[in-house]
């Protein structure tokens, strides 16, 4: 909220720099966000009495002006204006002056006659006619202020100001009005709040509001206080140049003496008025209900809403007067011909303003303030205020009697002021006198009877960790002193999936992937772009009800969609390779639990260099690494997102692990990416319940090992797996290792078949072992695999 | 026979010395110490001489042959030293070529700064908890004591599955589920993904990471928040970090206050990064409001506890001075290799 410093002058004294002022009241709990210092853009700017006048020899518009600007010799100035007159009293720009928007001021020649300075408008002055009703809008600002030639224009036209930028949290909506800040300020300070309860002097005409209008309220729980005064005899006019310098210091349009005069009350007490043309109020009462279904309103600004039930109005006895704390009707509008006035002063529901000035698409001064649940006690003074201005202006007679249509409470109330238990709330040790003298400034009141009187605007104020919060505002929060909290010595913990995630995070880095984030939220036509089948249980997902768009839609079941839009990313941005990886959950929908959520490993890479076989190492070697064994990988034909041919699920007993495999090649097209990449996903809760937690180390060997190398005619169809398999079960338990190492097809192997070499490693752990011991197991196995499989040793 | 045996001694020690590689150094030897070689055939001659000189000539010449030996060898290591040094200045090689890329991954930049959170607390005793994302609206505003007409609850401001089910805003939610399951001494942190309605631009984004932290024990004080934030402060920006409490408010904490810490750029007096404010806001902090433990099943009247949240991002790019968040989503590898 914007407050200017000269308004606060008036309740309370302050005697330092904005930004002493500043660093206090955000210490105290009023932020500062910052501070304008206004008419610093004016300088050199005076009053100028116009002394003479004569036609520019060279120019039928200009004029030669001779200016008296309070120095011993007059100015010569050339104006093009003419509106200016011999003796007016005009703003007078001089060499070197500033203006608004950076404008400078220069002597120097027009049509060659030299000209000091330059005479300006309103508009150049960043003015309006809404701040100088008098004056015009095209052509020289003639002052009517009292004013001496010589005089700094930024005095005479009360341009000098600091604008505060407060930022006020949601418990205080008290602060939304300058009396509110003024009390934060006298707090703050330990300065007296210098606020004058309005006095409205009684007619005593025997006239009464009775005579005028009444006020139904329908609805008092939208509408917990609706408070009236009727002014009569009311003569609109400009309102004087103190009260329109205060509105716009304020950044509030001067309208008129009424209009100005809610808006002032507003500012001051924070309490939204709204003026009603009394004669355009049918059938002279005032109802407060909710508005029917297609019931119409054109609200001031001229633009036509539709209503609903929801919504809350006030209407005379026929149709709607204002859409309530947002805006009045046009149909009941302060005008020039105006003669009697409904001040209307209300508290309203913030929630349901809110949603109404949401859905109508409308937010005012007005709105902002009741949506943050203004305090029902200020309706009245307010009330009172506006009408004492009334007469302070002269501009209407108040009548007599006011309605107050309350239903809510506005006492102070009573809560137990435990002055110890704040004491160890904050760790202090501050006196009973000392903390209720902290609270005064805030009327909160210590009644010495164990209770503390809290003022009907601070209902924040409930319970005693509240209390604490006031007196450790008020005490400093830097003067509390910072302790270790003493408790019981235990030891930090990570979870066993908390090491075992950081475990495969170092994993993938050592390996040289980096790590992603993504978005948990996708598109749900990334399904289709990686080729999930219609019926496919990832398509069943959680779904926002209100997402910032399609694209961020539904929680993913899957990151791989996520990872292939970054492998596309980098692709274009021309990465001659790429590894990446990402932790992150997966989300389903859990009928007992609101989702089922768990952590998968992705990654992903392109790159040259590599292949399937890469993959299937990173992959193995995070699965050793993560202390997992006895694992399997088979061929996996059917996984849609991946190559049907080049795809593989880990499981071990039964449990799938995870799928690693090179991505459809439509997959691929869908994402724009025209090189083979690679994915693996593994399940993370899955891995971790496999994992056997430790390493299972075997001594170094002592004896020797042989090693025999085959080369085998298999069909193309049949897997090294099978004579991996084979070989276990027939070399017996000498065998120590067996692997694939060369793969060869074309001349001298026959159509549909390859020829695979293996090299076995067999060894005895008590022994050396002797040729013939492996001979006679190579041959054991050979007799095998050609008896079960019809695979043959290659001649 | 002794003179001949002088004359050869140094002339064979002429010839090793100007002996100019290897090969040279070889024939010189063959020439005095071969099988035909001048010492040799002095040797052979011996047997014409008279038993008493046979010893003496006899030793004489052997002395000669060790001398010789002895030349050759040390002629040998310098011409050996000698071409090792020549081969060296030919393999040297222009240090200032680039290197062969060797990379090494990175964990994201949110990870890092997240893991150094976590180190620093564990240190300090806490367990690390984390939290369901898709979250009841009652764990993440009721039990966090938001009014009913909160706005944060809105439409605009809380992605909703359903009228009762969210995606958390904050990870305070782990608090209400940390406070059933656990007894006090509580002491716990918990970061994680939020997520806010906010359009993707340079400093907002629908997800983002928060770490929650949750100590309740017996006389936890306002001073205890001060202390703890002060030292992780000190530990994870460095021991000339400042902070400063700002009373706020938040639901869930009473008191509640904002933290900042002195800007890590300027060290308080003021740059760019703090826009001249020499602070940093970081945290939002306090102590755990009564309503807030009676949700958890606490008893205010006997524990109390404090609280504070942090955005992950807002340290990462204030810490490397990164000016647009959105860099955190895209995962262009030039922006993760960096860190």
């Amino acid at each position: 909220m914007k407050t200017p410093l000269n308004w606060l002058k008036e309740y309370v004294d302050i005697g330092c720099t904005p930004r002493e002022f500043a660093e206090v009241l955000t210490y105290t709990g009023t932020k500062v966000e910052g501070y304008e210092i206004l008419g610093e853009d004016i300088t050199n700017v005076v009053v100028g009495k116009v002394m003479a006048m004569e036609r520019h020899p060279d120019s039928d518009h200009l004029w030669i002006c001779q200016v008296d600007v309070g120095k011993e010799e007059n100015v010569q100035i050339v104006t093009g204006a003419q509106n200016v007159s011999v003796g007016d009293l005009v703003p007078a720009c001089l060499d070197g002056a500033h203006l608004p928007g950076g404008k400078v001021i220069k002597n120097g020649k027009l049509r060659g006659v030299v000209s000091q300075g330059m005479l300006c408008s309103l508009g150049e002055l960043g003015l309006t006619v809404n701040d100088f009703p008098y004056a015009v809008e095209d052509g020289i600002f003639i002052l009517k202020e009292d004013c001496k030639p010589g005089d700094d224009i930024r005095d005479v036209c009360m341009l000098n100001d600091t604008l505060m930028e407060f930022e006020l949290t949601f418990n205080r909506p008290d602060c939304l009005s300058y009396l509110g800040i003024a009390r934060e300020v006298a707090a703050s300070f330990g300065t007296d709040l210098r606020i004058n309860k309005p006095v409205v002097k009684p007619a005593n005409d025997g006239d009464d509001i009775s005579n005028y209008i009444s006020v139904k309220v329908e609805n008092a729980e939208l509408c917990p206080r609706y408070s009236a005064k009727v002014i009569k005899n009311v003569k609109i006019a400009p309102s004087p140049l103190w009260l329109r310098a205060k509105l716009r210091s304020a950044g509030v349009r001067p309208i008129n003496n009424i209009v100005d005069i809610t808006n002032y009350v507003m500012l001051e007490y924070g309490q939204p008025m709204h003026a009603f043309d009394y004669n355009y109020i049918s059938s002279k009462e005032i109802i407060v209900r909710n508005a029917k279904a297609g019931e119409k309103i054109t609200t001031l600004d001229g633009n036509v809403h539709e209503l609903n039930t929801e919504m809350l109005c006030i209407a005379d006895g026929e149709k709607p007067v204002a859409l309530a704390g947002i805006m009045g009707g046009e149909n009941s509008e302060i005008l020039d011909t105006t003669n009697t006035v409904v001040f209307e002063s209300a508290n309203f529901a913030r929630m349901n303003i809110r949603l109404t000035s949401r859905a109508v698409n409308l937010r005012t001064e007005s709105s902002a303030k009741f949506e943050k649940g203004l305090p029902p006690v200020n309706t009245v003074p307010a009330l009172e205020r506006a009408c004492e201005l009334v007469q302070l202006l002269g501009c209407g007679e108040v009548v007599d009697g006011m309605i107050d249509v309350c239903n809510v409470n506005i006492e102070p109330t009573v809560i137990p002021f435990d002055w110890q238990r704040v004491n160890a709330l904050l760790g202090t040790d501050l006196s009973f006198e000392k903390q209720s003298e902290l609270l005064a400034p805030l009327d909160l009141i210590a009644d010495g009877k164990g209770n503390l009187i809290v003022s009907p605007y601070r209902s924040d104020v409930v319970t005693t960790a509240d209390i604490a919060e006031e007196v450790a505002r008020l005490y400093g929060y830097t003067n509390i002193t910072p302790t270790l909290f003493r408790s019981e010595a235990k030891e930090g913990k990570y979870t066993e999936e908390q090491k075992f995630v950081s475990n495969m995070l170092s994993t993938m880095t050592a390996y040289g992937f980096n790590e992603v984030y993504t978005y948990s939220f996708i598109s749900p036509k990334w399904y289709d772009m990686i080729n999930l089948p219609e019926d496919s249980v990832c398509r069943n997902n959680i779904k926002l009800i209100n997402p910032l768009g399609d694209d961020t839609s539904v929680m993913r079941t899957t990151a791989l969609p996520s990872m292939l839009e970054v492998v596309a990313l980098n692709k274009n941005m021309r990465a001659s390779s790429c590894h990446l990886f990402e932790n992150a959950c997966v989300y389903f929908p859990d009928e007992t639990e609101m989702s089922k959520e768990h952590k998968v490993l992705t990654m992903a890479f392109f790159d040259s260099s590599e292949d399937f076989y890469d993959l299937k190492g990173y992959v193995e070697g995070l699965l050793d690494k993560l202390n997992i064994r006895d694992y399997v990988i088979e061929a996996e034909e059917n996984n849609p997102s991946y190559h049907p041919g080049r795809c593989a699920v880990i499981s071990k007993a039964g449990v799938v692990i995870g799928v690693l495999g090179q991505i459809h090649p439509t997959v691929a097209e869908n994402f724009d990416i025209d090189v083979p990449v690679y994915a693996a996903e593994i399940n993370v809760p899955a891995a971790l319940a496999t994992t056997s937690g430790k390493k299972d180390y075997k001594p170094l060997a002592v004896y020797p090992a042989m090693e025999r190398d085959i080369a085998l005619l298999m069909d193309d169809s049949q897997t090294a797996a099978t004579v991996y398999a084979a070989a276990k079960k027939y070399c017996g338990k000498s065998l120590e290792n067996i692997v694939a190492f060369d793969l060869y097809k074309g001349k001298g192997v026959p159509e549909g078949k390859k020829s695979v070499a293996f090299r076995l490693t067999l060894r005895a752990s008590d022994r050396t072992l002797s040729d013939t011991e492996a001979d006679n197991a190579i041959n054991k196995l050979l007799k095998k695999l050609e008896a079960e499989y019809g695979i043959v040793l290659r001649a | 026979m002794k003179a001949q045996l002088d004359n050869i001694s140094v002339a064979a020690a002429q010839e090793i010395a100007s002996a100019s590689d290897k090969a040279s150094l070889e024939t010189v030897r063959i020439k005095y110490l071969g099988k035909k070689g001048a010492l040799t055939a002095i040797l052979r001659g011996m047997g014409a001489l008279t038993p008493e000189e046979r010893p003496v000539i006899g030793a004489y010449a052997n002395t000669v042959r060790a001398n010789i030996e002895a030349f050759l060898e040390e002629k040998g290591a310098s011409l050996a030293s000698e071409e090792l040094k020549n081969a060296l200045v030919k393999e040297k090689l222009d240090v200032t070529m680039p290197a062969k890329v060797k990379t090494i991954g990175k964990l994201h930049p949110i990870t890092q700064v997240e893991n150094r959170m976590k180190e620093i607390f564990v240190g300090l005793g806490f367990d690390i908890v984390e939290g369901p994302e898709v979250e009841s609206a009652y764990n993440n505003f009721d039990a966090l004591n938001a009014p009913a007409d909160h706005p944060s609850r809105d439409f605009q401001d809380t992605f909703y599955i359903n009228d009762t089910t969210l995606l958390r805003t904050q990870t305070s939610p782990v608090q209400i589920r940390a406070m059933k399951t656990m007894t006090p001494p509580i002491r716990i942190i918990s970061p994680g993904r939020v997520y806010r309605c906010d359009e993707v631009d340079a400093t907002h984004s629908p997800m983002f990471h928060q770490l929650e932290g949750l100590v309740i024990d017996k006389n936890i004080t306002l001073g205890d928040l001060k202390g703890l934030l002060e030292l992780w402060a000190k530990e994870m920006f460095g021991s000339d970090t400042k902070t400063r409490f700002r009373p706020h408010n938040f639901p869930f904490t009473e008191p509640s206050a904002e933290v900042d810490v002195s800007c890590f750029v300027c060290g308080g007096k003021g740059c760019r990064l703090c826009k001249g404010e020499g602070w940093i806001e970081l945290l939002g902090a306090g102590l755990v409001h009564p309503n807030v433990l009676k949700a958890g099943g606490i008893d205010p009247e006997v524990y109390s506890g404090l609280a504070f949240g942090m955005g992950i991002e807002r340290v990462v790019m204030t810490s490397y001075g990164i000016d647009d968040m959105r860099h955190l989503y895209e995962n262009d590898i030039r922006f993760l290799g960096q860190f």
